[in-house]
């Protein structure tokens, strides 16, 4: 480990340098790149509608100044240091140098309500928190008085917070101002810290969303998620000429790898949008070559993309509809690199002028090189009208414990079914009961205070439980079907003991523009039936083209015309799974249509917007009650919780309705 | 807070207005202190927009004068009143519907523009400096305003709550001592409510701008307000802060009537 002096913005700066090899930290990478590549940019925020760019070498500066104050605020070694707000440069940089003092950031979801923090910050003893802004200084305050540990907040955007009593308070700006005096009384104390820091420590700490109980506290070592940060980087020849919009939140482990982990790995630009709201316009103009999104983020796209269309003239709607033919038909093969033949080239070639360019060009994606989607399954018309158009979307497999990447799909091979295939440093084998056991370098180090649950999932010979049922297919790739605790059995009925499977049920209704959620039920029943959440985005624009008037979204959702139109995509659902002998049990007989959407403000969805089918079930027990009695009509009243946090309910009388089921195709010959 | 409330700004003395017949104002007197949020309330056709107007310059009252800072009038010029620090926002947006917001926003600016027409229109030399001080003062106000997704968008696609906003950001463009509001809420939903009234003490609280709003929804005005002006067919009928206001029996009789 060798050290170098460079001169650095003015000030003669000591900057260490360390080897490339996996035995490093945050910390380090932050220092190599800084000595390396000083003047290289290494984020970039957009404010007052321009975009700031801080180079590796100011952004060191940032760090090592915010590292002096937090040192002389107390901070120590193993401190858990809470981490609330979007992606903004200075709260990176808080994390960097939490890190470099030994301390272990927490990211927390922004969104959350205060209570949720409760939890966290009693079970990781958190003494020090750095916030955006004042929405969040108010909600740490609000739990003050039940976290007493809490002895100093940091936040990044003053606005509003001047009247705020200085007790526990302090300015990120004013912890640089201090930091520089620190920094010149003393000039080696960032540089002995990092040397401190080993590959094995707790480099950071995620709680995870918990579709079941209680959060868990994932632990993970800066080896773990730099070793998979670079077998995914290596896995897709990443390099520092990247640029990656961060727009999720940060405390999902996703994001943290994508604009956190690799991006200190592969020392790429992370773009940070000017607001939540203008997300699609600073796509659009840092046109990122890597990107992730979950599947609802491409499917709003699209929808979007859909209702434009159907507003643009009639020469280029036939345009559109024309070049999308031979997209679909051409498009995903010539993706996978295989030939299409001259004529079919000519056209695609023609289209791509036309149509696709442009398309990819108005979405933001037109420099994308590799995109991923993951966290849930993609519609399969869905997945193959990125990749039809040009763009090299794929999928990929992993969990907040294996620091994301397992699987990985490889250019060629990207299929809308499966998650791709073991990559680098990954031994993965399939359990008796289904279950897919997963082996390398990343796993997490355990559950933060929790051995048992540690012991539930992590074998003494090193294999993690991902509780999520699957197989690996005939090509090498890793196929997943549910969880495996949800997969059950149908009781009862010509089905009597076939496999229930809600969610892949759930995932085929959701393919359908006009489905937004499904709640799926049919463990121990005779019958499957299902909730539905209208898209309201989707279906009103529907209503509208037909002149169906409607008020709202408890009105629409109840329309018989909208109860017809999705009764069609549940009868189109049933005859795909009659085709599947497997699954030909979870055909759905009876549907209705929720009068409220599903939120995770009402514990109706986790953080990350996956259904929680057991609450639901409890909170709507009347409706599943009315729908397996095979009534056609129930009365609900929900209690809600507005945005702000007010409480108040909202009642309807819903209809239950009927659907076709198919004789099974293979007993049918 | 510990907000400073200062002087008397503005002084209203004993104005009255009519026309033809009907009596619009008679008689009313009241103050605004500096940094204060004022709010001025009433049933419909109490004669709160008159007032403003009065301040504004737009209408010319048959009696009384109105003094702001140390000046007395007994005519406003609205031209003048800009020049003097006064913004004012309208009740039935006066926005210009086909320009982007950015450039909505930027009207506000053309008081403290000195370059001259033709400068600015081959955007040369000092114009092109000054329009650079400007659109960054701008965006300041839209990134205030948190309007950062809507600042190319055409004033009449959006949505009514954020056209709002807009005619604020317009009127914060001036860079004004006093904000008169007129019925900033009307017309909105309890969310946009509320938004728009952190706006509005966001904008006391950082700038230290002296607000006079006009507002019949009570429940907002009672939050926000440092102090309160009753009016009811035109004449005054309580002042003080909202809690003494609230207790009024005369304002109390002309907000819930006798038997409705």
């Amino acid at each position: 480990m060798g050290l170098i002096f460079a001169a650095l913005s003015g000030n003669v700066t000591v900057i260490l340098q360390f080897d490339t090899h996996m035995d490093t930290t945050f910390p380090r990478l932050l220092a190599l790149h800084a000595s390396q590549r000083p003047g290289d940019a290494a984020l970039r925020e957009k404010e007052y509608g321009i975009w700031q760019t801080l180079n590796w070498a100011d952004l060191f500066i940032a760090v090592r100044q915010m590292a002096h104050v937090f040192a002389r605020d107390g901070m120590q070694r193993g401190d858990h240091v809470v981490i609330i707000g979007a992606n903004r440069p200075n709260l990176y940089a808080s994390m960097l140098a939490v890190q470099v003092l030994g301390g272990i950031p927490v990211p927390l979801y922004q969104d959350a309500a205060a209570t949720e923090y409760v939890f966290p910050i009693h079970n990781a003893e958190v003494r020090f928190a750095v916030v955006e802004n004042q929405e969040q200084v108010d909600k740490l305050l609000e739990i003050h008085a039940d976290c007493p540990s809490l002895a100093r907040i940091y936040y990044d955007d003053p606005r509003g917070l001047r009247h705020y009593p200085p007790t526990l308070l302090s300015h990120l700006q004013q912890v640089l101002r201090e930091g520089a005096a620190l920094v010149a009384q003393q000039p080696e104390f960032v540089h002995t810290q990092i040397e401190k820091g080993q590959a094995d420590d707790v480099a950071a700490m995620f709680f995870t969303s918990g579709t079941t109980g209680t959060a868990k506290g994932v632990v993970h070592t800066h080896r773990s998620l730099l070793d998979r940060a670079k077998a995914g980087a290596d896995f897709d020849r990443l390099t520092h000429r990247e640029e990656v919009l961060a727009y999720l939140p940060p405390a999902w482990i996703g994001q943290n790898i994508f604009s956190y982990a690799q991006w200190l790995c592969c020392g790429y630009v992370v773009n940070c949008p000017e607001s939540a709201e203008t997300v699609t316009i600073d796509l659009k103009e840092v046109g990122p070559t890597y990107y992730f999104a979950p599947p609802r983020v491409f499917e709003g796209l699209l929808t979007q993309v859909m209702i434009r269309m159907e507003d643009a003239s009639a020469i280029k709607r036939r345009m559109f509809k024309y070049f999308m033919d031979i997209a679909r038909e051409h498009g995903p093969r010539r993706m996978d690199g295989q030939s299409i033949g001259l004529w079919p080239s000519v056209l695609y070639g023609l289209g791509n002028g036309l149509v696709y360019g442009p398309l990819r060009n108005n979405l933001g994606l037109s420099r994308v090189r590799v995109a991923y989607t993951a966290g849930e399954a993609i519609g399969p018309d869905l997945f193959s009208f990125y990749r039809s158009i040009g763009i090299n979307l794929k999928q990929l497999y992993g969990s907040t414990e294996t620091a994301v990447f397992v699987c990985l799909q490889p250019d060629n091979q990207a299929y809308a079914d499966t998650v791709g295939v073991p990559c680098n440093g990954v031994e993965i084998k399939v359990a008796e009961n289904g279950e897919i056991l997963v082996k390398s370098a990343g796993l997490l180090k355990g559950y933060y205070k929790n051995p048992e649950a540690t012991a539930e999932v992590l074998s003494a010979d090193g294999w993690y439980k991902t509780n999520d049922a699957g197989f690996i297919d005939s090509r090498g790739h890793l196929k997943i079907i549910d969880r495996v605790k949800d997969v059950g059995r149908i009781q009862g009925g010509v089905h009597d003991g076939a496999m229930f499977a809600p969610k892949y049920v759930e995932n085929k209704l959701k393919f359908f523009p006009f489905i937004k959620e499904a709640v799926a039920y049919g463990d121990g029943r005779e019958r499957v039936c299902v909730m539905l959440n209208i898209d309201f985005d989707a279906v009103g624009n529907w209503a509208e083209r037909r002149n169906l008037p409607y008020a709202g979204y408890t009105d629409l959702a109840q329309k018989p015309e909208v109860y017809q139109l999705l009764l069609e995509c549940v009868e189109k659902v049933n005859a795909d799974l009659s085709a599947d002998t497997l699954l030909a049990g979870s055909q759905i007989s009876r549907f209705l249509v929720l009068h409220k959407e599903l939120d995770a403000d009402d514990g109706e969805l986790t953080r990350t917007n996956k259904v929680r089918r057991g609450y639901i079930a409890d909170k709507y027990a009347v409706l599943v009650e009315a729908l397996y009695a095979g009534r056609s009509e129930q009365h609900i009243e929900t209690a809600v919780k507005f945005e702000d946090g007010r409480t108040g309910s909202v009642s309807a009388t819903l209809t239950l309705s009927d659907a076709k089921v198919f004789a099974p195709v293979g007993q049918a010959a | 807070m510990s907000k400073q409330i200062g002087d008397v700004i503005l002084n209203v003395q004993n104005i009255s207005l009519s026309f033809g017949g009907v009596k619009a104002l008679a008689d009313i007197s009241f103050d605004v202190r500096e940094h204060e949020i004022r709010a001025i309330i009433g049933p419909n056709g109490a004669g709160k927009s008159s007032m403003l107007n009065c301040i504004n310059g737009v209408y010319t009252p048959q009696q009384g004068q109105i003094t702001f800072r140390g000046q007395t009038f007994s005519h406003m010029d609205s031209h003048q009143v800009a020049v003097m620090g006064v913004a004012r926002t309208f009740q039935n947006l006066a926005l210009f519907k086909g320009m982007s917001v950015l450039d909505n926003i930027m009207t506000g600016r053309n008081l403290r523009m000195k370059s001259n027409l033709f400068w600015q229109a081959l955007r040369l030399g000092p114009a092109e400096r000054e329009e650079i001080e400007h659109r960054k003062r701008v965006e300041e106000i839209i990134d205030f305003l948190e309007i950062q997704p809507y600042r190319k968008t055409p004033v009449g696609q959006l949505p009514y709550g954020l056209q709002k906003r807009v005619d604020l950001g317009r009127a914060l463009a001036l860079e004004p001592q006093v904000l008169l509001l007129d019925e900033p809420m009307a017309g909105m939903n309890v969310e946009e409510k509320q938004d728009m009234c952190r706006f509005i003490l966001d904008v006391n609280d950082e700038f230290g701008t002296t607000v006079v709003l006009i507002e019949h929804d009570m429940g907002v005005v009672m939050d926000i307000s440092d102090r309160v002006v009753v009016l009811d067919y035109g004449k005054k009928i309580g002042d003080g802060t909202p809690d003494d206001v609230r207790n009024n029996p005369e304002v109390i009789s002309a907000y819930l009537g006798t038997g409705h």
